[in-house]
């Protein structure tokens, strides 16, 4: 199996989708119609032995329409031989199907291309922002985007007061509280029952009998 | 007769038992020669930092081999690596949550300044939401220069106003000999070591 | 008379009795570890949904230290880019800096000097050795074993003085240059290195009997993090992690690069592909770099160590300072950059991580139109929820630990 008879079986099965193939420094390149590329992927992971997605990444050729392309290189550890898929995408209609259901390894490289340009990929698992945080407004490897930044919001931290549910203290792990002056009042004991424990917390004040 | 002191442990003897210094003196002394660091290692400096801590550079001849990961038990922040926008409100939590007192290196050129990277990403230096005391410029400093910055936070301690500060809120010391400007360590060279 | 009541004594012992028996299992946690803590090896945020000590679902959560690598390189020349590809994976920046020049190399259709790449292979060893004993020393100082750590840590120091031989400084070198090196080694570097590979197998054979056959060592590893070889292939994981899963892949060997088809050296694969695999497979391939380094000290060819194109590489000072047209050279080649023709190449090379791979895209002249770094880390840490399901909370650290991954590359 060489790129070149796996450029045959698409071309067999897909005809004018798939284009003619370009060489450069050995390497091989496909350009492939938006809508095939699911399948593409499923007869070139079945059929012709490309089990490993080495590489899938976004490229914004600003000034041409469509304006952006996805850019898959796939490779096949049995056969040795690399291949390079490319699906262009206009700026207008932003949507690839992803291929997460054929390589999980997809998965993450979908969500940084989405994360970086904007592309979005239908069918996929968890399409969320990954290296710039949740909330962030803008797609930076886009050529229009400066290298400086535009100035947004910061993000909230990692872990946020709200969101962060306090583990239930009864009968859990001992709770000290700082502050109460007597130090019978302020180590924890294991109580017997859970009644006792409430009508401690509720009535703070009282003595404690001996 | 404390003006006549020099402020550092500068000790008076009397007898073979008896030391009379000044408070202030005394603690900063302490303080200064048990420095817990809190590595907020993000990214290449932090390796550097491991270095440090290493047996070849061996900073716990300054009493700081305690790398206490938990800011509630550090008192030095060494901020190691480029703070990112993602990151910098985790720094800064972690930095609040340090109890007082505390001070802050910005190890390398990221931290101090963010670096080589003027990107849409990066911090352009940790002081633009942490108060630091020494910067230690390099990419990534040398572990002589990391040794350097941080003998420059122990000078600084030594000549804190412990005492007066103990008593207020918040952490924000005098110093007896106040030091000009923003006390940066050049990091690329190893420090001449005095008498060699 | 006294009456006799019934009672129904509720203590913590009763009650946990209780639950076993009605089969109650308790809430499940969500536990967010990082991204600041100790044993994550950099940035990196994991959100753990436990129930009780058991890990039930793992998410990473990247992007601590994106640092926008691939935007800054559409602004730089590619010679000006050499600088940001060492603070890639950080712990072996040698490496990178050998994989980059051999991309751009490829882009432009050009070769270098046998020597050149035979120090290539030198200087790509060295990292991996480099790279391998920092990740033993940690995994060994997470799993507890704290002496190791110090130990791996002075034979790196060793290495950090040849890097600062060959190139001025230890650690961040950016030494390879498009076409060449920065500089030929240095007369004192060989003996140096030859000192170095007679001592470092005593160092290799200490930290192999304090950890290989060490009872705690193997029960906290063996069996942990499993990792199986059609996932491990599915989710695109390369590398040590790769190899320790059962796949024999080496890019060294499949597709030779910089000469590595002159030297002979083993690949070990490992069988199950728990974590203690991947720490065999690490500690062996140090055993083959030593190998290969010895072999690339004895048959280095002597010669140019730059390529003679002058239109890449800046030319010799002397002959800039006297001649027009080497003036000229110079001139353009640092104002505008290397002039490289339209099109796109993706080059890979084994980095000690795993697979480092640069996809150039050009329109032509002196930056690149795309830069994307295929990342050995940011593939492998997608592994980390189908290794670490079913463990407990501390076989985490163990889990992180022996993937070995670094968010310099990961997150770029």
């Amino acid at each position: 199996m060489t790129p070149q008879l796996a450029i045959d079986r698409l071309t067999v099965r897909f005809g004018d989708a798939i284009s003619a193939p370009v060489e450069f420094r050995g390497e091989i390149t496909i350009t492939i119609a938006r809508e095939k590329i699911a399948g593409v992927c499923e007869l070139l992971k079945k059929e012709c032995g490309f089990d490993m997605l080495t590489d899938l990444s976004g490229v914004d050729n600003y000034g041409e329409d469509p304006r952006y392309e996805v850019s898959y290189l796939v490779y096949s550890l049995v056969h040795r031989c690399h291949l390079r898929l490319k699906v262009r995408v206009s700026e207008d209609d932003l949507i690839v199907d992803s291929v997460t259901s054929v390589w999980q390894t997809a998965n993450w490289h979908e969500r940084e291309a989405f994360d970086m340009f904007g592309i979005r990929f239908r069918n996929h698992p968890n399409l969320k922002r990954i290296l710039m945080w949740e909330g962030y407004p803008h797609h930076p490897l886009r050529k229009d985007f400066p290298l400086a930044g535009i100035p947004t919001e910061l993000p909230e931290t990692a872990v946020d007061a709200d969101s962060v549910r306090r583990a239930p203290m009864l009968g859990g792990p001992f709770v000290a509280n700082s502050g109460t002056r007597s130090s019978i009042r302020r180590e924890p004991r294991q109580y017997d029952t859970i009644a006792e424990q409430q009508d401690k917390l509720a009535n703070p004040t009282k003595k404690e009998s001996v | 007769m404390i003006q006549r002191l020099e402020k550092g442990f500068d000790p008076k003897v009397e007898g073979r038992d008896l030391i009379v210094t000044s408070a202030d003196a005394a603690i900063g002394w302490v303080r200064k020669n048990s420095c817990w660091p809190m590595p907020m290692g993000l990214a290449c400096c932090a390796i550097e930092l491991m270095a440090t801590g290493a047996s070849r550079f061996d900073i716990a001849r300054f009493g700081a081999e305690v790398m206490r990961f938990s800011p509630r038990q550090s008192d030095l922040m060494i901020v190691a690596g480029t703070c990112v926008y993602k990151m910098a409100g985790v720094v800064k939590r972690v930095w609040d949550q340090m109890p007082n007192p505390k001070w802050c290196i910005a190890m390398g050129a990221c931290a101090s300044s963010g670096g080589m990277y003027r990107s849409y990403a990066v911090v352009q230096g940790v002081d633009h939401f942490l108060p630091v005391d020494v910067y230690i410029s390099g990419c990534p400093p040398r572990p002589e220069a990391l040794l350097e910055g941080l003998m420059a936070i122990q000078r600084k301690i030594a000549q804190e106003k412990a005492t007066r500060s103990m008593k207020k809120a918040g952490h924000e010391p005098g110093l007896w000999k106040p030091v000009e400007g923003p006390i940066i360590v050049r990091g690329e060279y190893a420090p001449k070591v005095k008498g060699s | 008379m006294a009456t006799q009541h019934e009672m129904e004594l509720i203590d913590s012992a009763a009650r946990a009795q209780q639950a076993m028996d009605e089969g109650l299992s308790g809430e499940k946690m969500l536990i967010n570890m990082g991204p600041q803590h100790p044993s994550t090896h950099g940035v990196l945020r994991v959100v753990l949904e436990l129930d009780g000590e058991e890990i039930i679902n793992v998410w990473p959560d990247i992007g601590y230290l994106h640092r926008g690598d691939e935007k800054i390189a559409e602004n730089m020349t590619y010679t000006q880019f050499i600088p940001y590809t060492d603070r890639l994976d950080y712990i072996a920046p040698l490496a990178n800096n050998v994989t980059y020049a051999y991309a751009v190399e490829k882009l432009l259709g050009m070769d270098v000097p046998p020597r050149c790449k035979y120090i290539r292979v030198i200087c790509a060893e060295l990292a991996r050795i480099s790279s391998h004993l920092l990740g033993i020393g940690c995994f060994s100082m997470d799993v507890g074993a704290m002496t190791i750590f110090l130990y791996t840590f002075r034979e790196r120091e060793k290495i950090h003085d040849l890097a600062e031989c060959i190139s001025g400084a230890r650690f961040t070198t950016s030494y390879t240059r498009i076409g060449g090196l920065a500089r030929d080694m240095p007369p004192e570097f060989a003996p140096m290195l030859r000192t170095f590979l007679k001592e470092f197998p005593a160092t290799i054979d200490e930290v192999d009997k304090l950890l290989t056959r060490n009872r705690i060592f193997c029960e906290r590893t063996r069996g942990i993090g499993v990792l199986p070889k059609e996932l491990a292939i599915d989710l695109g994981v390369t590398g040590p992690c790769l190899r320790g899963s059962g796949v024999d892949w080496d890019i060294r060997k499949s597709h030779p690069y910089s000469s590595y088809e002159d030297f002979e050296f083993d690949v070990p694969v490992g069988a199950v592909g728990d974590s203690y695999d991947r720490y065999l497979v690490r500690m062996e391939e140090m055993r083959q770099s030593v190998r290969i380094l010895q072999q690339a000290l004895d048959h280095l060819p002597d010669g140019p160590v730059n390529s003679p194109d002058a239109k890449i590489l800046l030319p010799d000072k002397e002959a800039v300072l006297t001649k027009m047209e080497e003036l000229i050279h110079h001139f353009i080649n640092v104002t505008e950059g290397v002039n490289a023709p339209p099109g796109e190449v993706y080059f890979s090379a084994e980095n000690p991580k795993g697979e480092l791979g640069f996809y150039i895209v050009s329109h032509g002249g002196g930056t690149p139109h795309r830069l994307k770094i295929r990342a050995p880390s940011f593939v492998n840490l997608q592994a980390l929820p189908v290794m670490a399901k079913g463990h407990m909370m501390s076989d985490m650290v163990t889990i992180l630990a022996s993937v070995d991954f670094v968010m310099g590359e990961c997150d770029r």
